[in-house]
């Protein structure tokens, strides 16, 4: 039975994504209705007063209305020397509050998530995080345990087949820590705007190239740039027509308090018509 | 007794038939109206959107293209050609093939997001012109097999 779900969930229709290259910033582009896309991401790093780590994680973005996606994800991390260890889950929502497309289009993010202070994947950076903090070996780290809200507010426009998105994050510890703050820039465009007369997948149009640019700033007593981490990572995404995305992302720390270097890359599966394969599961024949 | 019975059985009958056939109006009702808000969004359209004209009406590669991104982008909601799927209308109904091209573009633009349309304008705006002109080719499609436009 379960098989049989299995299936015919994963026999339904693949969809063309067209996602940007970013891995950190969010841009108003949201999963369509109904559409699942599942994807896989890992992060290698370098790390000065410790052993390098691979951090990687799976996230399941689905669009429950053409306003509203939420995602889950699941976090683990592998130090080198140090083995392999789960990190924490998160889940999150953005919603889209204006129903047409705008000059500016804001989009309102909320996430909790519970995870522990190994986990590596450094998918935002706010406050006072630093490269040192990565250091501290996975046996103690993995005792701490982090809940937090985060939110934030994206602001994203679609200019000349142009992406340009602007990210602020504020991030509560729920353990009575302070406000945290943090941001991300990004801007992408596709290499090819016009469309192919033939399906193919090496057409300029289903390679997206763009920059991101991300780091924390600071915390509630003390706000600004002193003491953060600071990256800027250009990247690329293919978007297949089979539904396949990959993405490639170098990045650079931009100061002392970074990591010198990370190599991001991603593969995602979109899912069109994941909801109603789901209902029709339970509803039986028609 | 029996005719009592029989009476009963008559009224009863006749209230349920009635309550069927009326329940049957309501939904023939609601889906119409559905269908007709659906399209009721093409004239939500404003007029400096409307005039607008595919910059790319004349390019020989366009409707093909368009084709493309369609079978990609569009078929699993509208049905394979246009024809209309159980989550979104045909688009060869003569709401849609009489619409301005710069109607459906912006349609396209900002989706019609409460009807579970997405906003298309991740697609670049070359691209988004392509589909239109994929879409006005439908109703061409049908004019030339001696069918009038299909109804939703």
């Amino acid at each position: 039975m379960l098989l049989s779900g299995l299936l015919l969930l994963f026999a339904a229709l693949s969809l063309e994504a067209q996602e940007n290259p970013y891995i950190v910033a969010y841009d108003h582009n949201l999963e369509e209705p109904g559409s699942l896309e599942v994807e896989y991401f890992s992060n290698f790093g370098t790390q000065r007063g410790g052993p390098g780590f691979h951090a990687f994680w799976a996230e399941f973005e689905y669009g429950a209305t053409a306003w509203w996606t939420t995602e889950f994800y699941l976090d683990a991390q592998t130090t080198f020397g140090e083995g392999s260890l789960f990190t924490g889950f998160r889940w999150e929502n953005r919603v889209r509050p204006l129903k047409r497309e705008h000059f500016i289009n804001p989009v309102l993010y909320l996430e909790f998530e519970d995870i522990n202070a190994a986990d590596k994947i450094l998918k935002e950076v706010e406050g006072h995080d630093v490269e040192a903090d990565q250091a501290v070996p996975n046996s103690i780290a993995r005792q701490q345990v982090i809940r937090e809200i985060e939110l934030k507010l994206i602001l994203s426009s679609n200019y000349k087949g142009w992406n340009f998105t602007e990210n602020t994050l504020a991030v509560k510890n729920l353990s009575n820590q302070p406000w945290e703050f943090g941001y991300a820039l990004g801007a992408s465009r596709p290499l090819g705007l016009k469309g192919a007369a033939h399906r193919c997948n090496f057409c300029l149009q289903h390679f997206i190239a763009g920059v991101e640019m991300y780091g924390g700033l600071g915390d509630r007593y003390s706000f600004g740039l002193h003491d953060t981490s600071q990256y800027l990572a250009p990247g690329l995404a293919w978007n297949l027509p089979s539904g396949w995305t990959f993405r490639f992302e170098p990045t650079f720390g931009l100061n002392g308090n970074s990591h010198q270097f990370l190599l991001r890359w991603g593969v995602a599966y979109e899912i069109s018509g994941f909801g109603r394969k789901v209902e029709s599961m339970f509803k039986g024949r028609e | 007794m029996k005719f009592r019975c029989d009476v009963l059985t008559g009224v009863l009958f006749s209230a349920a038939l009635a309550l069927g056939l009326r329940a049957q109006d309501g939904n023939k009702e609601r889906e119409q109206k559905e269908k007709e808000s659906v399209y009721a969004e093409l004239g939500k359209v404003p007029e400096k959107d409307r005039q607008k004209t595919n910059p790319l009406g004349k390019d020989p590669e366009s409707v093909a293209a368009g084709e493309v991104l369609f079978e990609e982008h569009c078929k699993d909601c509208h049905g394979s050609a246009g024809l209309g799927g159980k989550k979104a209308p045909s688009l060869r109904a003569p709401e849609v093939q009489n619409a301005a091209p710069g109607a459906i573009f912006w349609i396209l633009t900002n989706g019609v997001v409460r009807k579970k349309m997405p906003v298309w304008s991740k697609l670049p705006e070359p691209e988004r012109w392509q589909l239109v002109s994929y879409i006005k080719s439908l109703g061409i499609a049908e004019q030339a097999s001696g069918n009038p436009p299909r109804k939703p």
